[in-house]
């Protein structure tokens, strides 16, 4: 397919407006540039087509099952658009004096509001945009409230093998060290290991639960209080949060401090560029700490206020706010007993799927799971050369997309499938088969199954040849 | 796969070889190397920099994942493989002739096993 730039044709254009009337003001010398920029010159209809063109090409959660584990990839209801494309929020200005956006004031505190009590936080900052991001302002508030009493020592971050990439990159962009836990058989964390590892040096834990298998830390009240003695704190990464979400919170569990994605378990769009938001909450004591200025209310009104003592801002203005609002309809749409059975649904289609699979595929949680499974393809592999990656391309040829792959790190051959509450039994039951036969074709003929996708846009990058010489503009 | 008779190997699948003033070169077996797949970065330590047994020194990158790559002995990093930074593929096309660094003043070595010995433990895998 041809770029705009190639499709560009001189002197063609979709200007259909009169001229510009308003007097042009030339920059002073030196401002203006010396060549025009080098855009494509096309009309709107070739431009819409491009643009529509590009979109059949794309899959996302309205064309189909995206099972895409620890992304919990769930419909994004269509209330949550009209909410936030209210012109009352959509046309301001961040600038604005703060008695003219009272209404936006009022949304945002109110998501913080209902977040925290969810999450069994005291305070949320709305401002990080992604949930790596949260990690960062989570890990930030950590060091901060160690250097601040003077306990400099503490430098370094607890991850299990487990863990999400991100926390031990974010454990590193802070400058602390990190400590990698090896999980026990069970893929739970080891509690003597633990507390071998935690001591004086220890700024903190950071932990998903249920963790990335899918399986429910029940050792957590345990886990939170050995870090807490040896005097270090709990960040919960809320990638996973859509298993419990109205259930139980990770402030009842003992963390400190907590971010979400809310593109995840609050159904804001996901995947295409967001934009994400990875609102960050955190227990009293840590409030002082929080990024950029916080809303808050004083009587009838709100007003910003910054604390002395904030380690600073992590973006220009307020967070992506039109996505909180997102959220903030989600939340209010399902209310305090629809939140609850968002999760429940969510563990019981997992456990449905899991059980239907567990027919032909080896799956590494014994018993049941939470909001997603993790499928090792391990024995497949070795024995008829059928690895996760040829089962996961031969899902794409079948108009669904593939399961997180590789991930966990410590299942190998791994495919971890996550549902989400948004899919219907029928859906469920049709994977379920095309899965099942889609194994027995690649076990009866593996040679076939390594030419799988055949019917995508693209057969099978060369990801290695694109690691190693990636060619990342265009010329 | 290839257990060269003449190294040593930790369990964690490095491979060590001594050289004849004492130091010793530090590589990944080619049963690590397979596991891996095809590598496409090496992360390599510094010159000067000191290592101690069952610590991560290295870390290299395939197209599914950063594996940490842990240091059998103690000591200090003498030399480094440069040319890895350009072709981390040597390590999957040769992973004896591709050492990583070079280790000396070594005051201490981890339990290490013969040729013969890691090939049985490798099946075991």
């Amino acid at each position: 397919m041809k770029l705009l730039f190639e499709k560009s044709i001189q002197g063609r254009s979709g200007k259909y407006l009169s001229e510009c009337d308003v007097p042009m003001l030339d920059l002073p010398s030196g401002l203006e540039r010396e060549t025009p920029p080098g855009l494509p010159e096309l009309a709107e209809t070739d431009v819409s087509r491009h643009y529509s063109a590009l979109e059949s090409r794309t899959f996302g959660i309205n064309d189909g099952f995206y099972p895409l584990g620890s992304c919990t990839m769930k419909y994004n209801p269509k209330i949550n658009e009209k909410v936030s494309s209210l012109p009352g929020f959509t046309g301001l200005h961040p600038l604005q004096p703060v008695d003219s956006v009272q209404g936006m004031l009022e949304a945002l505190y109110l998501a913080d509001t209902y977040l925290a009590q969810i999450t069994g936080m005291d305070k949320m900052t709305l401002q990080p945009a992604a949930g790596a991001h949260g990690e960062f302002a989570g890990l930030l508030l950590f060091k901060k409230y160690h250097e601040e009493r003077g306990d400099t020592a503490r430098t370094k971050v607890i991850v299990p093998d487990s863990a999400h990439g991100t926390n031990p990159a974010t454990a590193s962009m802070c400058g602390m060290s990190v400590v990698k836990l090896p999980s026990g058989g069970d893929g739970c964390i080891d509690m003597e290991k633990l507390r071998a590892v935690v001591g004086p040096d220890t700024a903190g834990i950071m932990l998903t639960n249920p963790n990335t298998l899918g399986i429910f830390e029940s050792n957590i009240l345990e886990i939170t209080k050995i870090v807490h003695e040896a005097g270090g704190l709990c960040y919960y990464d809320g990638a996973n949060l859509n298993a419990i979400a109205g259930v139980m919170r990770p402030g009842d569990m003992g963390f400190d401090c907590i971010h979400l994605n809310l593109h995840k378990t609050f159904s804001t769009p996901h995947g295409g560029g967001g934009p994400g938001s990875g609102a960050v909450g955190c227990k009293d004591f840590l409030i002082k700490y929080l990024p950029g200025p916080q809303i808050n209310k004083a009587g009838e009104t709100y007003r910003f206020e910054a604390s002395p003592q904030s380690f600073g801002n992590l973006l220009a203005f307020y967070g992506n706010a039109l996505t909180v609002l997102r959220a903030l309809a989600f939340i209010m749409a399902y209310g305090k007993d629809g939140l609850p059975r968002m999760s429940q649904h969510a563990v019981l289609n997992a456990n449905y799927l899991k059980h239907r699979l567990s027919e032909r595929f080896r799956i590494f949680n014994r018993g049941l799971c939470m909001h997603e499974f993790v499928i090792s393809m391990e024995r497949e592999a070795k024995e008829h050369g059928v690895a996760a990656i040829d089962m996961a391309k031969s899902f794409l040829d079948n108009g669904m997309m593939a399961p997180t792959m590789y991930f966990p790190l410590i299942v190998k051959e791994a495919l971890m499938v996550e549902p989400t509450e948004t899919e219907g039994k029928e859906t469920l039951d049709n994977v379920a088969d095309i899965y099942i036969r889609l194994y027995d074709e690649a076990m009866a003929n593996p040679e076939a199954a390594k030419l799988f996708p055949r019917n995508t846009v693209i057969g099978r990058p060369d990801e290695v040849e694109a690691a190693r010489n990636p060619r990342v503009r265009y010329k | 796969m290839n257990f060269p008779e003449n190294l040593k190997y930790s369990k964690d699948h490095e491979w060590v070889q001594y050289t004849e003033s004492g130091s010793a070169l530090v590589g990944i077996s080619d049963f690590a190397q397979s596991q891996l797949g095809a590598l496409v970065f090496v992360n390599l330590p510094e010159v000067g920099e000191t290592v101690e047994v069952g610590e991560r020194f290295c870390d290299v990158e395939s197209v599914k994942a950063v594996s940490d790559v842990y240091s059998p002995v103690t000591g200090t990093v003498k030399a480094v493989n440069e040319d890895l930074q350009d072709s981390p593929e040597t390590i999957n096309s040769d992973p004896y002739g591709a050492w990583i660094a070079e280790i000396e003043d070594i005051t201490a070595t981890d339990e290490l096993m013969s040729a013969s010995e890691y090939e049985a433990f490798c099946k075991e895998v």
